[in-house]
């Protein structure tokens, strides 16, 4: 990263900080500022936009420590948000837990599943292991609708609505809240835990897993700990979308959702937290915007137009990322805040 | 017995679409290393051009089957030359990410030239019937099993004694060695493509003319995955061997065990099962190639 013209790291805290100049920390603040008095000025579908992208927000984080530092790929992440999600709602709806203590526990149950279906990491990689993962998800799917007793099967689980002591959640705008400091929390968690040890084995792993095994990173240890940190993002993320719905079905975790997960990813810009930002945000706006357009197509062309962009639409930008810029929208963002860094001086590439 | 022999009948039909998807699958990997998810989706395009060339058009079977061809040439190039070959030597995340892309694109396009709909054209194709004793042999079987098998027999003829076939199977080898050999990579694969192309909309027309066209044709692209893992995804001959297996095991598995299963449904997940033991026990599959890494 470029500094700014005149600015000198001249310390290591300084090098390493997040934030790294005054400047920064006030553009934080007015952001976030900005973020929590969102409730004042919008309304209510707009919020519930916002708490969708930050729920998702959350999930994609895993999935990048996972596949953007590890270089896991897992194409079953809305598995493990069923798995998050049910076992929040049951330990909430059925076993009368607190919210506070149900969250966690999705939580941890899909940390867990993420162990479990992260073993074949061990042995393959690559295609087979996307494979292995698109498996795991049908797999989990398949379970849930099995143990009807517990989890209601096809019919789905009602929830209700959550609150933690007196504090009703029930409302757009606190869930919001809720959804939000979570959000922060998990974008703060994730950017650090790529600067720990266990970060940079993963990115050793993903660069070149023999040279890392080679130079003494336990492969066995670092590959469970990428799919159990991942996961366990993956289940805050699916028992926030349950608790948020108030209802738990196998519809809410389709398997194209893991695909476009993905898709954020690239769109975004992988193994960077600011990049699994940018590729939610994006790719949740072009639903919106297709919501918004696909009357007008069908009006205008042809009956069934609103359902082939629908169906289209994640696909096509996928593609044009892919071929345009396959480091995606933050690499994009850095170069543009590099220029106007070293503008008007600039002497590099 | 009866059930039992039904179940196995039924399955074998199943086996041979999983198998026809399989075959075009593996044509793209043996000669470019890319994984491509949108071969269902090629088989499901078929079966809808069928129905365009042989109903609205009219056209005689030969001369549908000809126009097919046409198109799957022009599908196979437009989507080897604009999709993929950007993406080559990119890593493995994005070549699948651009498939599966491309399969919401193709079925985007399905739905908005075809509506989605389910379109029949039944009794237009030649189809066989046999019916031994009590047991009704499904069509699909022998329509599948013919057609896998001649594309088996040109393909393997290809591969072994034509210039073209030893360059795909080169190249397959070492990108690297066969380009510094003059061999032209990218007409390789677009060449791999076409092949891919036509043998998917082939097989979905004479699949479209049993059981009609519709978007279900391209969900069974993915757990035809299955088959080319248990098969080796770099075996042909495996690929139509487990194909069968596979399709057997799973009618035969949700027939017993889908009465004792409350919620039922065994056949949708049996191949990921499937998949899941083999890629822990047997990454290379049944008959693929293990393949040895150095740093």
């Amino acid at each position: 990263m470029a500094l700014y013209s005149g600015t000198f790291h001249e310390n290591y805290a300084q090098d390493m900080a997040v934030f790294p100049t005054k400047l920064h920390w006030g553009l934080l603040i007015i952001f976030l500022i900005l973020l929590f008095t969102c409730p004042l000025f919008f309304s209510d579908r707009i919020l519930t936009i916002l708490t969708m992208i930050g729920i998702t927000i959350i999930s994609v984080h895993g999935l990048n420590i996972l596949v953007g530092y590890c270089g896991q790929i897992s194409m079953g992440h809305a598995g493990f948000m069923a798995v998050g999600g049910y076992t929040s709602a049951i330990l909430y709806a059925k076993l009368s837990f607190p919210f506070w203590a149900a969250l966690p526990c999705g939580a941890l149950a899909a940390g867990i599943a993420g162990l479990f279906f992260g073993l074949p990491s061990l042995k393959i990689k690559g295609f087979y292991l996307i494979m292995a993962t698109i498996a795991a998800h049908f797999i989990i799917i398949w379970a849930i609708i099995q143990l009807y007793g517990l989890t209601g099967g096809a019919d789905g689980l009602s929830v209700p609505r959550p609150r933690i002591g007196a504090i009703m959640l029930g409302t757009k705008t606190n869930y919001f809240y809720l959804v939000m400091v979570l959000a922060c929390l998990a974008t703060l968690i994730a950017h650090n835990i790529v600067r720990t040890r266990a970060g940079r084995a993963f990115i050793a792993i993903r660069d070149n897993d023999l040279a890392a095994e080679v130079m003494g990173i336990s492969l066995w240890s670092y590959k469970l700990q990428a799919f159990f940190i991942g996961c366990v993002f993956a289940g805050v993320a699916g028992a926030l979308l349950v608790h948020y719905i108030s209802f738990a079905s196998t519809d809410q975790f389709p398997f194209m959702d893991s695909v476009w997960y993905l898709g954020m990813l690239i769109v975004g810009g992988m193994g960077s937290t600011g990049g699994a930002i940018f590729g939610v945000v994006a790719l949740k706006l072009l639903d919106e915007l297709v919501t918004v357009i696909g009357p007008i197509l069908s009006a205008a062309v042809a009956p069934q137009a609103a359902a082939s962009v629908a169906i289209m639409s994640h696909g096509l930008i996928i593609i044009i990322f892919l071929i345009f810029e396959p480091r995606g929208l933050y690499h994009r963002w850095e170069m543009i805040k590099n220029y106007f860094r070293l503008w008007p001086f600039s002497h590099q590439e | 017995m009866t059930f039992f022999i039904q179940l196995v009948v039924t399955g074998f039909a199943q086996g041979m679409v999983y198998a026809l998807i399989a075959i075009g699958f593996v044509i793209i990997l043996k000669c470019s290393e890319v994984f491509n998810i949108a071969q269902g989706h090629f088989v499901m395009i078929g079966g809808y051009l069928g129905y365009t060339f042989l109903v609205p058009l009219g056209l005689p079977v030969w001369a549908s089957l000809l126009a097919a061809v046409v198109v799957a040439v022009f599908m196979g190039l437009v989507i080897e030359r604009f999709t993929l070959r950007p993406l080559i030597g990119q890593p493995v995340l994005a070549v699948i990410m651009m498939t599966i892309a491309l399969a919401t694109v193709l079925s985007g396009l399905a739905t908005l030239i075809w509506g989605a709909e389910y379109k029949a054209y039944h009794g237009l194709l030649p189809t066989i019937i046999l019916k031994v004793g009590s047991i009704s042999i499904p069509s699909e079987s022998l329509i599948g099993l013919i057609v896998s098998v001649i594309c088996v027999t040109l393909l393997m003829l290809l591969f072994r004694y034509t210039k073209i076939g030893l360059a795909m199977r080169a190249t397959a080898e070492d990108l690297q060695v066969v380009q510094s050999l003059g061999i032209k990579a990218t007409t390789v694969y677009a060449v791999s493509w076409i092949i891919a192309c036509i043998v998917g909309v082939i097989g979905g027309i004479l699949l479209g003319g049993i059981s009609g066209a519709n978007m279900v044709l391209a969900d069974i692209g993915l757990k035809a995955f299955a088959v080319v893992l248990l098969g080796g995804v770099n075996s042909i001959g495996g690929a139509i061997f487990a194909g069968i297996i596979l399709g057997m095991l799973e009618n035969v598995a949700a027939g017993y065990l889908d009465p004792l299963l409350p919620g039922g449904g065994l056949a949708q997940v049996f191949p990921f099962i499937v998949m899941i033991i083999v890629l822990i026990f047997k990454p290379h599959g049944l008959f693929g190639l293990a393949t040895i890494e150095r740093i």
